[in-house]
């Protein structure tokens, strides 16, 4: 197979619900949790039965996607011939409004992770998943678990109470750069402020085709405001961004920067330059042009071949049978995809 | 290269800057302390009057957040779209080694000197006790 030796930079191992995580909580929050009766922490973005929640052939009998150890392991490993997979667990830990609950949640997200999953299989990384509503707890969390080398990367939701760029968050890109952790942006948000610039959308449909939006609010954020010039080690991963918006927002806020740049005189390089210096982006879902012949060209807009990074998004439906790999990105990309970018992106995983 | 004497330099004082048509050629002739410089007033970006545009000196920074003005009445941004130039290099701000405007060579020379020649005087009379803004093209 064509992947065979790839690193997949993003797969979601399903967290079954509250229950399963109890054993790895404190005695307060087992009762509390008990006590209360709370329980459906997934959060709204991908709604267990939508198509796109999970491929047909990849459902769960009688669970929910991608809670299945032995079936994750056949499907998403076994079958693709991966090297290494990144679990990105999807739960509500760092969206919960109670920094505390949401800090208790994701300590027990990351220990189960390890006990579970990726002790294991030696193929599996994980994410750190961390309070996104409280940058002092989600330091605490990557403090206690950075001497795991198995741990590769801190994930946030794309967008969180405040512009990532703001000070509020630099504790979080100062640890990441102290552990050599890139952040992971995964598609998503708190889900209690509006997805979009523009207010609530009706449809589900609006709010999925909109989400990449926020991306390019969290990269001016960040180069505005100064984070990426402080924090010049600092690693971005765009998950599930869909890639080819990038281009042209690079060209307007270079084009804009040009003009208006004493307002941000920190910001010393181009901010093309310093996208390409941060910033890695998973390759599903990728938003790709309808002739796969249009697509290298596409790419190559982006003005480095180091930016892309392989994954399948398992259990997602981004794409049927083997064709995890896009048609149209040329060899040399492809390998690179698939196992450089990853390696240099993740200076974890060499270890 | 001819001399074109395009000016008295008590007409352009420090600060200063006057455009001028020099063999057809648009400069933006500038006064930085007694130092004279010249500029093509077409702007590299899409031919903006450099001349017309905000003098004003470099926006700095070490850290974030930090804002430091150097560099007074060196800098002209593009009227059009703010583009910032060196008027000492003619180079730009954002990309210095790529985009930057043609420069032409301007010297303060005494009218003493000139008259001994050659050199182009179109729109002036030239006297010996006058000191003149010289342009070279
Ligand atoms: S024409 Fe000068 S900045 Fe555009």
């Amino acid at each position: 197979m064509l992947t065979s030796g790839a690193i997949d930079c993003d797969i979601h191992p399903g967290v079954p619900g509250i229950k399963t995580l109890l054993p790895y909580m404190s005695a307060h929050w087992q009762s509390a949790f008990i006590e209360r009766g709370m329980d459906g922490f997934d959060p709204a973005s991908y709604p267990p039965n939508a198509p796109i929640s999970c491929r047909a052939d990849w459902r769960v009998s009688g669970g929910k996607p991608g809670t299945d150890f032995a079936q994750l392991q056949r499907q998403a490993l076994d079958h693709f011939g991966t090297r290494f997979a990144i679990c990105n667990p999807l739960y509500g830990g760092p969206m919960a409004v109670s920094e505390t609950m949401g800090a208790a949640i994701c300590s027990a997200t990351n220990d189960w992770i390890a006990a579970e999953w990726l002790a294991r299989d030696p193929r599996l990384r994980a994410s750190i998943v961390v309070p996104a509503q409280a940058p002092h707890l989600a330091v605490e969390e990557i403090e206690r678990l950075a001497s795991d080398q198995r741990f590769v990367q801190i994930l946030l939701p794309a967008a969180a109470e405040m512009p990532y760029g703001k000070r509020y968050y630099w504790p979080i890109y100062q640890a990441a750069e102290k552990y050599d952790l890139p952040i992971g942006l995964h598609t998503g948000s708190l889900f209690r402020h509006a997805p979009t610039s523009n207010g609530w959308p009706s449809q589900y449909l609006h709010d999925y085709v909109a989400a990449h939006q926020v991306f390019e609010d969290q990269l001016l954020s960040l180069i505005y405001e100064g984070a990426l010039t402080k924090f010049d080690r600092l690693r971005l991963v765009f998950l599930e961004s869909g890639v080819t918006w990038l281009p042209g927002f690079l060209w307007r806020a270079n084009k804009t920067w040009r003009g208006v740049r004493p307002e941000v005189p920190w910001v010393k390089a181009a901010p093309a330059e310093l996208v390409r210096h941060h910033v890695r982006l998973t390759m599903q879902p990728l938003d790709a042009p309808p002739d796969a012949a249009d697509l290298g060209f596409v790419l190559d807009q982006l003005g480095s071949d180091d930016m892309l990074l392989f994954a399948t998004d398992y259990p997602h439906w981004q794409f049927d049978g083997d064709a995890a790999l896009p048609a149209g990105i040329d060899a040399g990309l492809v390998r690179k995809m698939m196992v450089d970018n990853p390696l240099a992106t993740y200076a974890r995983l060499g270890k | 290269m001819t001399r074109h004497v395009v000016a008295a330099v008590r007409d352009l004082p420090p600060g200063g800057r006057k455009l001028f048509s020099v063999r057809g050629r648009p400069i933006a002739v500038f006064n930085l302390e007694g130092q004279f410089y010249g500029l093509l007033n077409r702007c590299p970006h899409q031919g903006g009057s450099l001349c017309e545009g905000l003098l004003t000196g470099l926006v700095l920074a070490d850290t974030p957040g930090e804002y430091r003005m150097e560099r007074a009445g060196e800098i002209i941004r593009c009227p059009w779209h703010g583009w910032e130039f060196d008027i000492r290099t003619g180079q730009s701000w954002c990309e210095p080694d790529k985009i930057a405007v043609r420069q032409f060579p301007v010297q303060a020379t005494s009218g003493q000197a000139l008259v001994q020649g050659p050199y182009v005087a179109e729109t002036i009379a030239v006297s010996v006790e006058e000191h003149y803004i010289v342009v070279e093209i």
